[in-house]
């Protein structure tokens, strides 16, 4: 496998930018920091625990909003904790929905240890066998340009593996409080608090 | 036969907790099957207002009832109590965010349990639930299904509460495991 070379904050910028109506749900660790550091947002569910589970919130988020655009974007031990939940979602095969997921190939909050994509697992390749229609690997700009439109296009459900580079980005630290989050995200789809 | 002889059905209990469902205005439900659960789900599939979703492990529907609520959308998950173990930690999900959550547990290992595998998980499931904060109703007599339902899905979905309703093993009828000739 080539050395990844992509900055994960540089590539979570490009695929947010024109965001338009997406609706954003982030893993635990640096993929949120890396959506809170491209521009916070109503629109984001930052998660700072439920490892495993952040595609399956987007699974039950974009069946509620058909019409909406859904991205979850996490990292590779966040995904590997929840495989199963790729063969739940093709099963569902949710137009609106797309998993982003930013590969280093390690446990990057926790001392850097290989993670199972950097021990041989190729997630692209579970994605397309659970079933998913759309499956990419995105390694430079111009490929991380040409999938932005996929994240709009209702066509999905789509997966893509953004390899990244290990190199160490400042922490970028969104809030923490999950009920002042669910309430900004349900206020934001005109939901009022109870 | 005259009328009186007639013998009094047994309550529709699936039936009672799919209208409740219903009148809560539930619109997806997602679970991992259960024999006693079967007929729920074929209810659920029939019906184009509901959204079912198929799940490979039970903390999946933790989850996806999250999402759900996020997308302002009620969601229910129905499993067997051995799954109840798998949710425990993204159980932390529901209390750290106040999301509302209901879920409808069949039980197995405590009533003619012929499997001793399944006494463990059976045995710890009010427990497992109730650790993570979790409000457990239990439902032993087919004829309190709509109440309980009704009430299950209020208290979850109006006060954004978590709430468990295990059906006992006793009510569903133990699993057969010789076969009737």
């Amino acid at each position: 496998m080539m050395r990844a070379t992509l900055d994960r904050r540089t590539a979570v910028k490009a695929l947010l930018q024109n965001r338009g109506d997406l609706l954003v749900v982030s893993g635990l660790g640096s993929s949120s920091y890396d959506v809170f550091a491209a521009g916070d947002h109503d629109a984001n569910f930052y998660l700072w625990g439920a490892m495993g589970g952040a595609a399956m919130i987007g699974l039950g988020l974009a069946l509620a909003q058909p019409s909406r655009p859904v991205a979850v974007i996490t990292g590779d031990g966040e995904q590997l904790m929840g495989l199963g939940s790729l063969a739940t979602i093709a099963a569902k095969k949710p137009r609106n929905l797309a998993i982003v997921v930013l590969d280093n190939a390690h446990f990057g909050e926790t001392g850097m240890q290989m993670s199972h994509s950097g021990l041989g697992a190729r997630l692209e390749l579970i994605a397309t066998g659970a079933g998913f229609p759309s499956a990419s690997t995105i390694e430079d700009g111009a490929a991380l340009d040409a999938f932005r439109p996929k994240l709009h296009d209702l066509s999905g459900p789509h997966f893509a593996r953004v390899a990244i580079a290990t190199d160490h980005v400042d922490r970028a630290l969104p809030a923490r409080d999950g009920v002042f989050l669910k309430n900004r995200f349900r206020g934001h789809l005109g939901f009022p608090v109870s | 036969m005259a009328a009186s002889d007639t013998p009094i059905p047994a309550p529709d209990w699936p039936l009672a907790i799919y209208q409740a469902l219903k009148a809560a205005d539930v619109r997806q439900l997602c679970y991992v099957p259960d024999a006693g659960h079967s007929r729920l789900i074929r209810l659920a599939h029939d019906d184009p207002a509901i959204a079912t979703t198929v799940l490979t492990t039970e903390e999946e529907g933790v989850a996806l009832s999250a999402g759900a609520w996020l997308g302002g959308q009620r969601a229910v998950l129905l499993m067997q109590s051995s799954g109840v173990g798998n949710c425990v930690n993204m159980l932390s999900l529901l209390a750290s965010c106040r999301f509302p959550f209901l879920t409808f547990v069949t039980m197995r290992g405590e009533w003619a349990e012929f499997n001793p595998w399944q006494v463990p998980m059976g045995k710890a499931t009010p427990a497992a639930f109730e650790i993570m904060g979790v409000t457990v109703f239990r439902l032993e007599r087919p004829e309190d299904a709509g109440e309980m339902a009704a009430a299950a899905a209020r208290l979850a979905y109006d006060s954004d509460q978590p709430i468990a309703v295990l059906i006992s093993q006793r009510m569903i009828g133990a699993k057969k495991w010789t076969e009737e000739k």
